[in-house]
């Protein structure tokens, strides 16, 4: 019964388009009046080689949902004003009765889009010709090979041309002609495309020709090295950009704790403050400065640095103070202030993740020969690098560092001279805690931020300053990079989390072969 | 510490401290009966949720006080003691999973995680699980020799203060990591629970709970009289003599090692034991309790109730324990910020906890 009424459809429309002299195929046309989408798919392929401005009016209401079926199979198309037959042009003499819209699923809208690109490649803008050919890459009908090897033949721009003769090699891969193959085959070897590899693989198994067998291996060969080339390097990078993360999120630790000898069990905290600073930031911005929202990750960085500063001294004049060569005490008070500031951002904040956006100049990606650098992680690899070199200015060229350095290494002779110790202790440790507190603005910017934030941080931080060598921020960079490249390359043999877990039973073990880290400070004085 | 060793020898406890020790004991050993005899609605019933509340905190007490073993008397801070206490309970898990047997929601013989990730046999590991000996044997075993692993490579390297607190602790995360994913084959997030029986016996019958506090208390009891005796023997003092001046006691002539090694790896099955008679109380095991946070806490018990006492810890896990209830219960808003408070406070005002609080030990020593 259905199937007769299939039959009994496409007859009436035959029957109805033919007085009307068809300027477009009817039998192309019925599709879009029954309910099958690859079918639809196929008619909107088989259409896009019939070079009529019919078919791109066809292919515009498409896009637009402004195509219509009526009840007697006849496609139409309301062009905003009026409905127009689809097959031939002409406007429709009497309002249409009960028009249905034609439903435009995944795979008919994949197949218009390539369509639509294929005649886009007449164009005679060169950006909208590359827009075509780069659409063309992704999917590309083998009936539109002739098209493409005449568009080839008349294409004058390099980008453009580049594109369309690897979408024209791709489909050339199942020519007759075996120069033509070979051509194709030897033209796609230079590719870096994952998706080529998985296009030429099956087609090599099932070679029978030698030449041509040896042709696809060699090819297969030169593009899995370019892959494992491009492989390793994006490894290198995540594994940077990991160590970066690891390095902002470690170096106000390096103070309280590496120089200090403070255990700062709150210092994930520090890092959780200044990420809800740039939320906070962020969210004043908006209210008040719409037009340069983009730029308020930058006005966040003092924020977060004088909000996580000023909590840090606060807590060592009431409490780490009284602590100083206690440092299992130290540890536990300062997990209790923790708590306390887990909960209070909790009250505050709400037990919620907050959303922090990436601003428009972080989104994106550098794409560098196949290895993809998102913006963000490179903004965020420069910015522990600046971080980094402001706190060893701070420590090795100023009058305050050189007080934090000496008050550290002997303090009743600092205090001798009159270095005020008390005040240095204060400063030394609102200066770490106000380091995390930049730090937790970039890991705003990579991940969620929400109560829980530093807690994620802190046994990374301290395994960071341990394995470093305390008192080093040599040992510190060296470490956190050398954590987050390990890290990464262990990442696709074992997976993230027995990644991790290995790195850790690997600090465990180093440390046995060096208690005191990579680079240990050389002193003749015995371990108390 | 001028008293001689022969006065130390002679007394664990003093006549007071005996007497107190027995009436708490027998209080204790009162409260499963109390349950299960006395008819509901009575004033002297102690219903099912008190009984498993204080078990609870008992099993927390027995790891405090093994805590205290190390870092009272050794000086060693562990923050990874919440990884024997699950290892423990984890292990006495296996058993009670496989003693579900085919009642299961899946009808299995096999445990329903492992039905749910399609695996069709047991792995290595749960190997002879259902035998309750040998469930026991593990509940010791490993804990004890992850400890006994750890601490000699810790140890022998001579890895002290606050470098071994935080190992510890990347240890318990890295295990918690490891226990979290299904692949290991011990129930990923949600870990073991919907125990049924113990020994055949149903595990939420009124009597076998009794039996279960009942010997939870007898634990506690024997453990304070063990480490009381372990404490004031030569063992003890050596240890204490490395806690108070490692290099010098290694210039006598003493080798710190088997001293830390030993009271490190009875410090952990102590918990192990501690977790396989909790699990069966509160009936169910996850990777939580091995996170950091928690073992941290387990710090906090021993230094509220004042390290160096034994019993101090046990007050302390009670103080701490009772107090999370409640609060957890009438203002869960403000129990981090108690618990906060307790960490700064404990630490600031009061350096020797409760017991230094009572200024005197119940056995007339100082602590």
């Amino acid at each position: 019964m259905y199937k007769f009424l299939k039959w009994f459809l496409f007859w009436c429309v035959l029957w109805l388009s033919l007085p009307a002299r068809a300027a477009l195929d009817p039998a192309l046309l019925a599709p879009f009046a029954g309910d099958d989408s690859a079918a639809k798919a196929d008619a909107v392929t088989a259409l896009a080689n019939t070079p009529d401005p019919l078919v791109d009016a066809l292919y515009k209401a498409l896009s637009e949902d402004s195509l219509f079926t009526l009840p007697d199979g006849q496609v139409i198309v309301f062009d905003g004003e009026k409905y127009i037959d689809a097959a031939t042009g002409g406007a429709l003499t009497t309002e249409p009765e009960a028009p249905e819209s034609v439903i435009v699923n995944n795979v008919v809208r994949g197949a218009l889009e390539s369509a639509v690109a294929l005649r886009g490649l007449a164009a005679a803008d060169p950006a909208a010709r590359l827009a075509a050919a780069d659409a063309l890459k992704e999917r590309a009908d083998p009936s539109f090979l002739p098209a493409l090897e005449a568009a080839l033949e008349k294409e004058t721009d390099a980008a453009v041309k580049e594109a369309l003769s690897r979408t024209t090699a791709l489909l050339q891969l199942v020519s007759p002609d075996k120069a033509v193959k070979l051509a194709a085959i030897e033209r796609l070897s230079v590719s870096r495309d994952r998706n080529i590899r998985e296009a030429l693989a099956p087609l090599a198994e099932a070679e029978t020709d030698s030449e041509l067998k040896a042709a696809f291996k060699t090819a297969l060969d030169a593009i899995d090295f370019r892959l494992s080339v491009a492989n390793f390097f994006t490894n290198v990078f995540s594994g940077l950009s990991l160590g970066s993360i690891l390095l902002l999120a470690a170096l106000g630790l390096a103070i309280t704790f590496g120089l200090m000898g403070i255990i700062n069990m709150a210092h994930g905290e520090m890092l959780m403050l200044g990420a809800y600073s740039t939320y906070v930031v962020q969210g004043l911005f908006r209210d008040y400065l719409p037009g340069a929202v983009d730029w308020y990750p930058l006005a966040a960085l003092p924020v977060a640095f004088l909000v996580a500063a000023g909590v840090g001294a606060i807590m060592e004049r009431t409490v780490i103070r009284h602590l100083y060569g206690r440092p299992l005490e130290t540890l536990l008070a300062t997990w209790g202030l923790s708590l306390i500031l887990i909960q209070a951002v909790r009250s505050i904040f709400g037990p919620q993740n907050v959303e922090v956006a990436n601003p428009v100049w972080m989104s994106g990606a550098l794409d560098l020969y196949g290895v993809v650098l998102p913006y963000n992680r490179l903004v965020i690899i420069g910015f522990a690098f600046f971080v980094l070199a402001i706190v060893w200015f701070a420590l090795n060229r100023t009058r305050m560092g050189l007080y934090v350095r000496g008050v550290m290494q002997n303090r009743p002779m600092a205090d001798a001279i009159g270095v005020p110790t008390a005040r240095v202790d204060m400063m030394a440790f609102a200066l770490g805690s106000g380091i995390a507190g930049l730090g937790g603005v970039a890991l705003s910017q990579i991940g969620n931020v929400g109560p829980e934030l530093g807690q994620a941080y802190i046994i990374d931080s301290f395994m960071v300053v341990v394995l470093g060598g305390v008192g080093q921020l040599a040992g510190t960079v060296v470490a956190a990079l050398g954590l987050g490249e390990i890290n990464k390359f262990l990442e696709p043999y074992a997976g993230a989390v027995l990644a991790k877990i290995a790195v850790l039973v690997l600090i465990i073990l180093f440390i046995q072969k060096r208690p005191s880290g990579l680079f240990a400070l050389k002193g003749r004085s015995a371990e108390s | 510490m001028i008293e001689s060793q022969a006065m130390i020898e002679r007394r664990l406890f003093s006549p007071l401290g005996w007497t107190l020790f027995t009436i708490i004991v027998v209080l204790g050993l009162t409260m499963p009966l109390l349950h299960v005899f006395v008819p509901e609605g009575s004033t002297f019933h102690v219903s099912a949720y008190t009984l498993t509340l204080v078990g609870k905190i008992l099993c927390y007490a027995a790891v405090a006080l093994a805590m205290d073993m190390v870092w009272g008397y050794a000086g060693i801070l562990s923050l990874g003691h919440g990884l024997f206490f699950a290892l423990g309970g984890y292990a006495f898990g296996m058993y009670l999973m496989r003693q579900i047997g085919r009642d299961g929601q899946y009808q299995s013989a096999l445990p329903d995680f492992m039905v749910f990730l399609d695996w069709k046999e047991l792995p290595w590991y749960w190997a002879g699980t259902d035998s309750f000996l040998w469930a026991l044997v593990l509940v010791v075993a490993v804990p004890g020799i992850v400890a006994y692993v750890f601490g000699w490579f810790a140890f022998r390297s001579r890895i002290k203060g606050v470098y071994f607190s935080i190992i510890t602790q990347a240890l318990t995360f890295a295990a918690m990591l490891l226990f979290f994913r299904n692949d290991t084959g011990f129930g990923g997030n949600n870990g073991f629970t919907d125990f049924k029986r113990i020994l055949g016996f149903p595990i939420a019958a009124a009597e076998t709970r009794a039996v279960l506090f009942a010997l939870t208390v007898a634990y506690v009891a024997g453990i304070l009289v063990f480490c009381r005796w372990l404490t004031q023997s030569k063992f003890g003092r050596v240890l204490a003599a490395i806690r108070d001046a490692e290099s010098r006691t290694m210039f006598v002539g003493y080798d710190p090692l088997p001293y830390k090694l030993g009271v490190w790896t009875l410090s952990a099955v102590l918990c192990g034991i501690a977790g396989a008679l909790y699990v069966p109380q509160v009936g169910i095991i996850n990777p939580s309790e091995m996170s950091p946070a928690n073992s941290i806490e387990i710090a906090i018990w021993t230094a509220i109730g004042g390290r160096g006492t034994l019993i101090g810890p046990l007050l302390g896990a009670g103080i701490v324990n009772g107090a999370k209830s409640w609060f957890t219960v009438s203002f869960p808003d403000l129990w981090l910020y108690v618990l906060g408070a307790l960490f700064v406070i404990s630490t600031l005002f009061l350096p020797r906890g409760v017991m230094g609080l009572l200024g005197k030990t119940p056995w007339g020593k100082k602590a």
